[in-house]
This record gives structure tokens, C-alpha cells and sequence, in this order.
């Protein structure tokens, strides 16, 4: 499209924006698009497909089989989406502001905190799955070492407890990307503005929060929409710990292992690739619905505070 | 700004390094992909094998592809696997995309049936070495209508107990022959307290179905009777032979590990092989690394019977095969490997360089390794049978197999009592499948 | 939010120095000890591994058996070499192009340029694996299969959304005196380009860092377009190698470790360079 309007167009702009938008066209958005395309399509018993129209979103939605899935990885998301938004970004901001203000070792810190996001699902998986491992006993003798062994339960295996565990693995993982995110945002922010609040009598906590926080705030924005589109679209960690099936009984099933075990099949069961895109496509739907309030009313109006 | 340059130059070295790719990587796979294109006939031509099997990448370079390439010089083969878990998926792609090896290892039953009718796997019917295998042996990766072949039956795995012979003897158990000899046993050994009596966990699921339900199960359901009555549909989940099998999984909960809801698969077998744990529920396929982990000495029992002197069942699950990927450039070169893998040396060089993985051909094999060669021995003294689930009942949604991981587990959890289970996984089946009648 | 304002609190009524290294000190402590168990029990027995977890190794339980393994089986300096330029050129091309578009997305306000900013969000927005079957097909059209080359095209394309999308908000807060300013003395707008890159550095160290971490960490794409020995990057090798000692703990820790270490200083070289563009961007 920025090749049709070039007549127009200053020719920087072209040059600034084709290698991007053509790599991205061609690998990205064409087999993506065309496979998400395939939710309007069904397989007859003789291996072809016919246009469909929106039965398989209806058949998603209400088939006997489809429908508790569904609506099971959509609850399990919310909660492991809110888990993320709340808990890590919390803890995100206040390592973040503490790493920022400490001098010395304020590189050491922030280089150590953000150390578990280098490291790959299948290490963080493999490690997580000894440490709350009964056998392995790790957990349990930390917590025997303070009197508290009586708490311990095989978290990751019982029903009521999975979901919030693997989350709590996954806020361990990623807490580097919204600290370091926030970080590098703070130390923008030019001494001269804090000077001048602290001539202003304004001690420090007073100056993060009337100062730093505004200035922060389309970070905090970026922070926010980044950890919805990535819960929205997580697998890995799930699929690492918890297989495709996502057990026990679907209490780790979220709407990315939904889509891969439709999508791919898993042991015995086939593909569906036609119900997968279809999986694939009320995901797509969610995130969309998410970044288009994200760029159309929360950054309009962080920018409009902002003047 | 100095600083800058720093990274600029460094940059620039990445660039270098980078622009030497492209140029690198052509220059080296012709001579790895040219011989394989453009060969007229008798030249020398790669073949390469897609399989999930990973643990057995070394048998196959030192082993099995040098005796065929001793055979027939001109031709090479490649054995490539990639991992388990994604191996459906991934071979559904590259057969998608084109880009799957020529020698496809077949998983058994509707995954491979389901390639073939796409039109992924050719049609093997010409190849004269299988008349050297039984048809039920075949049956796992045949057409519905018994006509066409399309990949060559490798191995079978049987199910069974492994025990710790040195803990048996300390507590002064014996090798239980029926359901109350098995739990007596179990009880020893959990009133001894040395050992955990049973190393396994319920994290996986499939454990709980694999190696419990379908391990025990076709002494309750009389193996092919039952199994073939569920598929007429005279038969059903929710009948006695498969609650009871679950009622027996549901007490073996008492036995298993602290916390075996989070145990996996890998947890189960450090247990046992560490000598924590007397009894493992698995199958013949764990040989291999058993006898080379344990520092004591291993035996097997099979699954307990109802009462002493019943007809026993075990499951001898047709597990593994190898097709032709219909796209192939060297058909020729392939068939000729398939025709070898249905002689009598690859069947002795396969069933023993992996122990617990039995041949499905007719050939005698002998076996030099004695916990195989009790495993090979069940097959006389009892009545074989495939895992219930496999064959035409798990073609729909929701997936039978799957149904039976999640639910067994759940048994054994205790969040669902036998009954339910039953109830559900019939449900389920009557929700999509309709016995041919 | 209120947790940390809560604890921000406390801190400000005990007003000593001490709290906020504390609370530090703490997270590094569950940030690092995972990694600490995985590197200490590489290098021990089997048996010490399950019995006592926490102990150093000693002489009793001391052991490199799982290394040899790795080693006696494992081609790792060519996986390790693989891994790298994959990475470092993926990294490259995004950082390069990304910024760019991001900077031209920003900077330039034209007909249809928030929706091209939203079209080049889309990529993040569908599950990748979806388009797997098309990126093949397209590779092995471009002739592309088994060679490092459709790794680093698709890391590129897959990692641009993200980049455009974080490097937006970046170029938003540079002040748009600085612009004008440069603009009246006569500056192209490639100049003005190269002017306001250092302004951003903090965040393209950022995301430098965790662009670099997925594509090392990736099994899918080697697994699917480079699956070949020759082009198998270290993740890919260490996963298929795991399949034959799932049960042997030595070398599952051992070949953990293979594979952590690498991208460990890959990071600390990297966190470096981006603790220096961020000094230097300070300090300006």
C-alpha cells in the first residue's frame, strides 16, 4: 500500500518504512492471513474443503464438545492475564524505581533481576518441576526450614492450585521485560526536572509520584498493553510443564494450547486445522479488540495529559 | 561517542559475519543435496528417515544403517528425528510444506491412516517382504477395507510390572500373581516402609492410561473380546470389566509416592531406578534404560490376574512402522530399504539393539537379553491384545485417547470416582461414534 | 499497583537506606536460585542429585559424568556457532529496519498511518505457529529449507511488531524541539534520523535483549525449516539430544547448563553494551 500512494508521498518515508513492511508482508501477514482463513472452511469426508461461512465459530461456541473449552481457556486466560497485569507489573515498578535510584550497584541488580527472562521454557520448565517436585523435595525443606512444612502440596498437580502456580512461574520468568521497560524509561527523565523538585521541598516519594509516574505513564501504557497481548497469546511455559493436554483435568488449559492442540493434534487425536484457525482467530479477535482501545483511547489520552 | 562507535563497529562485525551466511550454507549443502536430485539410476543416493524416536539416534548410526549400507553401498541413510512430543505436528507440516524426509516413521493406527488417505504416504502392497507378517500384526497401518498397506510393521511394546528383586527380597514378597497376591504385596511393602510400594505419578496423565488402565485392563475386559465388542458397540465403557479396571487404579492410590499428583513421568522412573521405590507399572520399552541405570537387580511380573489359573491378557501394542513418504524422489532407493527392513536381520539387529521393542514379523528372532526374552515369553502363555482405545474409536471429538488420560488420571486423583469416569468417557464416545451394525 | 505503593510506603516511613537494597537483595535471591540449583547439581552424581539437592558438590559426590556425555555425543561448537549468527543477524536486521519504521511511523503523520501502525502490530496479535505450513512453503519455494538463512528471515519478520511497537512509544518522547531545531539548520530527514537513534539507545539495548532471547531460545522454526545437523541451532540440539537421557539426570543437567551458559554471556556482553548507551544516553 505505501508503494500505490508513492506519487504522494515524500520519499523518505517510503524508504524508511519498505524493508519492514515487505519482510513482515511476506513472512508474516500472508501465511498467517491466509491460514487464519481457513476458520470459514470445513473438510468434507472426501478431503475437501468447503466454504463454511461462521459454523465453525458457532460449532466453537456451542458444540457440546468445543463449548466447555472454550469458555474453560478464556477464564483460565483472564485469570492468568490478571495474575500478569497485576502482580508483575507491580513488582516490575518498584524494582524498577529502586534499581533506578541506587547508584552503585544499580547495574548489578538490574542485570541479576532480569537474568531468569534470558533462559529458555524447557530450562525455566525443567527447573520449576524439581523445585515443586514432592520427590525432589526442594520446596518442601524450604519450607520445613521455617516451620512451615505443613503448607506444602504438589501445587502443580492439584486442580485448584496449577493454574496459579504456572502463572506464578511465568511472573518469575518475564518480570525482566516490564522492569527493564520501566527502568530504561525513568533514567530518561532529565535530572534538571528532578532538581527542581527537590528544591521544591518535594521528598522522594512525593517526587516519584507527582513527577516520575506522569512521565512514566506511556510506558506503564506500553508495560500494560504488552503483557495482554503476550498472556493472550502465551503457550510455551503451559505447554513445557503441563503438555498440550494442559492438565489435570484442562486446570492449565489457556486459549494458546487450545489452539495448538486443535490446530496439531496430540497424540491420537488429528488435527483440525479448520477449528484450530478458528481458535486462532477469537484470539486474534481478543488481542485486536485490546490494542485498538489501547492505541485509539489510552494513548490519546496519556498523550492529551501529557500537553 | 566513542562509546557509540564501539557498538557501531561491533555491529558491523555482526554484519560481516552474517553476509557470510548465505554464501557459506549453499556452498555446503549441494554437496549434500546434489547427489540426491539429479541421480540416474545405480549412483549413489541419501535417504532420510523422519522419526520422533530421538533416544534411539545412536543405534540406527551404529547399528542398523551400516549393516543395509554393507548391503547396498550406493545407497545412504539419514536417520533424522526430531522430538516426541511435536513430531505429529511437525510431520504434518513438512508433508504439508514439502520438505519431510523420504522415510517416514509411521505412528499406528488413524495418525498414519489419516496421511495416507491425504495422499502423504505411498502404497506399500508390492513390497514382497510382508508377506513375512501376520495380519494382525499388519493391522495397524492398513486401509479399513484390509486392502492396502502403507507402512512395514516394526515393533511391538508389552505392557507389565518391573520390580526391584533386592527389595522383594528384603521384605520377603514374591511375584503376585493375582489382583489379591498384588495388593498383599503392595501392603508388605508399604508396612515395611523402606520402600515406597509403587513408583508413579498422575502429572502426565498419560501414565495413568497407558501404563495403568490399558496395563491392567484386558484381564477385566478379555483383551481382543472386549476390545473388538467396544468397536461393534455390544460393549461399553461403562460395563463392569472397565469399572472394575478402574477401581483398581483408584486403590493403587494409596501406594503411590507423596504428592504423585505432581510426579511426572521422568520423576517415576529416578524413583525406581535409585531403588526408592519397589513396583513400576510400565511397559517392555523401559529395558533399555532400566538395565542401565539400576545398580540392583530388575525382574517383571505381569499383570495380575483375578483368580490363580484365569487365562491371562497382555497388551502387545503395535507401536511402530515405516512408510514411504509418496513424494519421494528415489522410490527405488526407499523400497529397497523397506524390503531389507522385512528381513530376518533387521528384525534380530532391531529387537536386540532395543530391548523391549518386539518384532512383528514371523522370523524366530532370539533374544539376548533375558527381561526381553520374559516379556517375548508372555506372548505364548497368554493372549495378546492392542490398547482398546487405538484402532477406529479415537477417529473423533471429543478424542477417546485423550478422554482416558485425562479421566484415568483423574480416577487416581480421586476428583472422579470409577463410575463417573465410565460415564463420561462412554458419553463422549456415543456423542460421535456409531458401531457399524 | 497498591502492593507497591503499600511496600513504597513503608520504605519511606523507616526511611533508611537499608529497605530498598533489602527488598532487592531478596528478588535476587528467588530470581538467581533456580539458576544455582540447575548449574550446582550439573556437576554432581545421580544419586546426590536426589538426596541432597541443596549440597555444593565434594569430592564424594562430585561428577562430570554428565558432561562427558553431552560431549562425547553432542556437536555443540557448530550448534553453538549456528545459534549465534542466527541470532546476532536476526537481532541486526531488526534493531535496523524496526527503528526505521518505527522512527517513520512516529515522526511522519500520513493518510493510513495509524492504520499501517496497527497492521504492523498484527503479527503479535496470531498465534505464529498458525502460519507454519505457509512460512514453509514459501521457504522451500525460495529454496530456503535447511539453511540458517529462512531462520533469520522469519526471527526478522516475527520480531518486528514488537520492536516497532515498544520503539514507538520511545520516539514519541523525544522532544520535538530538537527536531525542528535540526530541521531549520538544514538537515535531511535521514540526518534527523541518525540524530534522535542515540536518544533511544536505553530502549534499543532493551529490546535488543529480549528480541536476542526468544530466537536463541526457539524450537519450533529450527525444528520445521532447519532441522538438518548441519544447520541445528544449540536449542534444537540439546532438545533432540535430551530424548535419549530423559531418565539420566547428569546429562539433562548437564546439557541444561550447555545450553544456559551461552545465552548467560551472550546477555552480560549485551546488558554491557546497553549499560553504556544508557550512561552515555544520560549523561548525553
Amino acid at each position: 500500500m505505501v508503494t500505490k500512494q508513492r506519487k504522494k508521498f515524500p520519499f523518505y518515508i517510503v524508504v524508511f518504512l519498505a524493508p519492514a513492511v515487505i519482510i513482515y508482508t511476506i513472512i508474516m501477514i500472508y501465511p498467517l492471513l491466509a491460514s487464519l482463513g481457513l476458520s470459514f472452511f470445513s473438510r468434507t469426508s472426501d478431503n475437501q474443503y468447503v466454504f463454511a461461512g461462521f459454523s465453525n465459530y458457532v460449532t466453537l461456541f456451542t458444540d457440546s464438545f468445543y463449548m466447555p473449552r472454550i469458555l474453560g481457556a478464556l477464564k483460565n486466560n483472564v485469570i492468568f492475564s490478571l495474575i500478569h497485569l497485576v502482580i508483575q507489573n507491580a513488582i516490575a515498578l518498584l524494582l524498577a524505581a529502586l534499581v533506578a535510584s541506587k547508584g552503585r550497584l544499580r547495574n548489578f541488580y538490574r542485570t541479576v533481576i532480569f537474568m531468569p527472562t534470558v533462559l529458555s521454557f524447557v530450562i525455566i520448565g525443567f527447573v520449576w518441576n524439581l523445585i515443586l517436585n514432592p520427590l525432589w523435595g526442594v520446596s518442601e525443606s524450604i519450607l520445613q526450614a521455617v516451620n512451615l512444612g505443613y503448607l506444602f502440596k504438589p501445587w502443580l498437580g492439584l486442580p485448584d492450585t496449577a493454574l496459579i502456580t504456572v502463572s506464578l512461574i511465568s511472573v518469575w520468568q518475564f518480570m525482566g521485560i516490564p522492569m527493564i521497560l520501566l527502568y530504561a524509561s525513568l533514567i530518561g527523565i532529565p535530572e534538571e526536572l528532578m532538581e527542581a523538585a527537590n528544591v521544591d521541598g518535594a521528598n522522594g516519594w512525593q517526587s516519584f509520584w507527582k513527577i516520575k509516574f506522569p512521565l512514566l505513564l506511556p510506558t506503564v501504557g506500553v508495560v500494560m498493553i504488552l503483557t495482554f497481548v503476550g498472556n493472550f497469546n502465551a503457550f510455551d511455559l503451559i505447554y513445557t510443564m503441563k503438555g498440550a493436554n494442559a492438565g489435570p483435568e484442562f486446570a492449565t488449559d489457556i486459549l494458546g494450547t487450545l489452539f495448538y492442540r486443535t490446530f496439531f493434534g496430540q497424540q491420537l487425536q488429528l488435527g483440525n486445522i479448520n477449528m484450530g484457525a478458528t481458535v486462532a482467530a477469537v484470539m486474534f479477535l481478543i488481542i485486536l479488540t485490546g490494542v485498538l482501545f489501547y492505541v485509539f483511547f489510552w494513548q490519546r489520552r496519556v498523550q492529551n495529559y501529557e500537553m | 561517542m566513542r562509546k557509540y562507535k564501539v557498538f557501531a563497529l561491533m555491529l558491523v562485525l555482526v554484519l560481516a559475519f552474517a553476509a557470510c551466511t548465505p554464501a557459506n550454507t549453499p556452498a555446503n549443502a549441494p554437496a549434500e543435496d546434489a547427489p540426491m536430485d539429479d541421480a540416474p539410476a545405480g549412483e549413489e543416493v541419501t535417504i532420510t528417515i523422519e522419526s520422533w524416536r530421538n533416544d534411539d539416534l545412536t543405534i540406527w548410526q551404529d547399528t542398523i544403517i551400516p549393516a543395509f549400507e554393507a548391503h547396498y553401498p550406493n545407497i545412504n541413510v539419514v536417520f533424522a528425528p526430531g522430538t516426541p512430543a511435536e513430531y505429529n505436528g511437525v510431520l504434518n507440516t513438512k508433508l504439508e510444506g514439502g520438505s519431510a524426509g523420504d522415510l517416514i516413521t509411521c505412528r499406528p493406527f488413524d495418525a498414519s491412516l489419516a496421511l495416507y488417505e491425504k495422499g502423504y504416504l505411498a502404497n506399500l502392497n508390492d513390497i514382497e517382504g510382508l508377506s513375512n507378517f501376520s495380519d494382525v500384526a499388519k493391522s495397524a497401518w492398513i486401509t479399513d477395507d484390509g486392502q492396502e498397506v502403507f507402512c512395514v510393521p516394526m515393533a511391538s511394546v508389552i505392557h507389565g510390572f518391573f520390580y526391584n528383586k533386592d527389595a522383594f527380597n528384603e521384605v520377603g514378597v514374591e511375584e503376585p500373581q493375582t489382583v489379591q497376591e498384588f495388593f498383599d504385596v503392595l501392603e508388605a511393602i508399604k508396612a515395611d516402609g523402606t520402600y515406597i510400594p509403587l513408583a508413579m505419578g498422575t502429572a502426565d496423565t498419560w501414565e495413568a492410561a497407558t501404563m495403568g488402565f490399558q496395563n491392567i485392563g484386558p484381564n477385566y475386559w478379555k483383551g481382543e473380546e472386549g476390545r473388538t465388542a467396544l468397536i461393534a458397540g455390544d460393549q461399553k465403557y461403562t460395563d463392569d470389566a472397565y469399572v472394575e479396571t478402574w477401581k483398581q487404579l483408584a486403590a493403587w492410590r494409596d501406594f503411590m509416592p507423596d504428592g504423585f499428583e505432581a510426579v511426572k513421568y521422568p520423576d517415576a522412573q529416578q524413583l525406581f531406578t535409585l531403588g526408592k521405590a519397589a513396583i513400576y507399572p510400565t511397559g517392555s520399552w523401559e529395558i533399555f534404560t532400566f538395565e542401565k541405570d539400576a545398580s540392583f537387580e530388575l525382574g517383571v511380573f505381569k499383570p495380575p490376574v483375578e483368580n490363580a489359573g484365569d487365562t491371562c491378557y497382555i497388551s502387545d501394542h503395535t507401536d511402530i512402522a515405516m512408510g514411504m513418504n509418496a513424494a519421494t524422489q528415489h522410490p527405488e532407493a526407499v523400497k529397497t530399504f523397506l524390503e531389507w527392513m522385512t528381513t530376518e536381520e533387521f528384525a534380530s539387529l532391531y529387537s536386540n539393539a532395543l530391548p523391549g521393542f518386539f518384532t512383528l514379523s514371523d522370523h524366530n528372532v532370539s533374544l539376548t537379553d533375558p527381561l526381553a526374552q520374559e516379556f517375548m515369553n508372555w506372548r505364548n502363555e497368554c493372549e495378546s491384545t492392542i490398547r482398546n482405545s487405538y484402532a477406529i474409536l479415537s477417529r473423533g471429538e471429543p478424542n477417546l485417547e485423550n478422554e482416558l488420560w485425562r479421566l484415568s488420571a483423574a480416577v487416581i486423583n480421586g476428583s472422579v470416582t470409577p463410575e463417573e469416569a465410565a460415564a463420561e468417557i462412554q458419553a463422549g464416545l456415543d456423542s460421535w461414534y456409531e458401531p457399524a451394525k | 499497583m497498591s502492593k507497591a505503593n503499600r511496600t513504597l510506603k513503608k520504605i519511606k516511613h523507616q526511611g533508611g537506606r537499608i529497605v530498598p537494597h533489602l527488598i532487592l537483595i531478596t528478588y535476587m535471591v528467588i530470581a538467581l536460585f533456580p539458576i544455582l540449583l540447575i548449574l550446582i547439581n550439573s556437576f554432581k552424581n545421580r544419586a546426590s542429585i536426589f538426596n541432597s539437592p541443596f549440597s555444593l558438590p565434594n569430592a564424594e559426590t562430585f561428577s562430570l559424568v554428565g558432561f562427558e556425555t553431552v560431549f562425547g555425543r553432542a556437536d555443540f561448537e557448530r550448534y553453538f556457532l549456528n545459534s549465534s549468527i542466527v541470532t546476532l543477524a536476526s537481532l541486526l536486521f531488526t534493531l535496523l529496519i524496526g527503528a526505521a519504521a518505527a522512527y517513520a511511523l512516529t515522526e511522519y503523520k500520513f493518510k493510513g498511518s495509524t492504520f499501517l501502525s496497527i497492521y504492523m502490530a498484527i503479527g503479535i496479535m496470531i498465534p505464529i505457529r498458525l502460519g507454519t505450513v505457509g512460512i514453509l512453503q514459501l521457504m522451500v519455494r525460495f529454496g530456503l529449507v535447511n539453511q540458517l538463512l529462512s531462520l533469520i528471515l522469519v526471527y526478522v519478520a516475527m520480531n518486528l511488531p514488537m520492536t516497532i511497537f515498544i520503539l514507538s512509544n520511545f520516539f514519541q518522547q523525544v522532544p520535538v524541539e530538537l527536531k525542528s531545531a535540526a530541521r531549520l539548520d538544514g538537515a535531511s530527514e535521514y540526518q534527523i534520523f541518525g540524530l534522535v537513534i542515540p536518544l533511544v539507545r536505553p530502549a534499543l539495548g532493551a529490546i535488543g535483549i529480549f528480541t536476542m532471547i526468544p530466537i536463541w531460545n526457539d524450537l519450533w522454526f529450527p525444528l520445521i525449516l532447519a532441522p538438518g545437523t548441519k544447520t541445528a541451532t544449540i536449542t534444537l540440539g540439546v532438545q533432540q539430544f535430551l530424548g535419549q537421557f530423559v531418565s539420566d539426570w547428569n546429562a539433562v543437567l548437564a546439557s541444561l547448563t550447555m545450553a544456559m551458559v551461552p545465552i548467560l554471556i551472550l546477555y552480560l556482553f549485551f546488558s554491557k553494551q546497553m549499560v553504556r548507551s544508557i550512561t552515555a544516553g544520560a549523561i548525553k
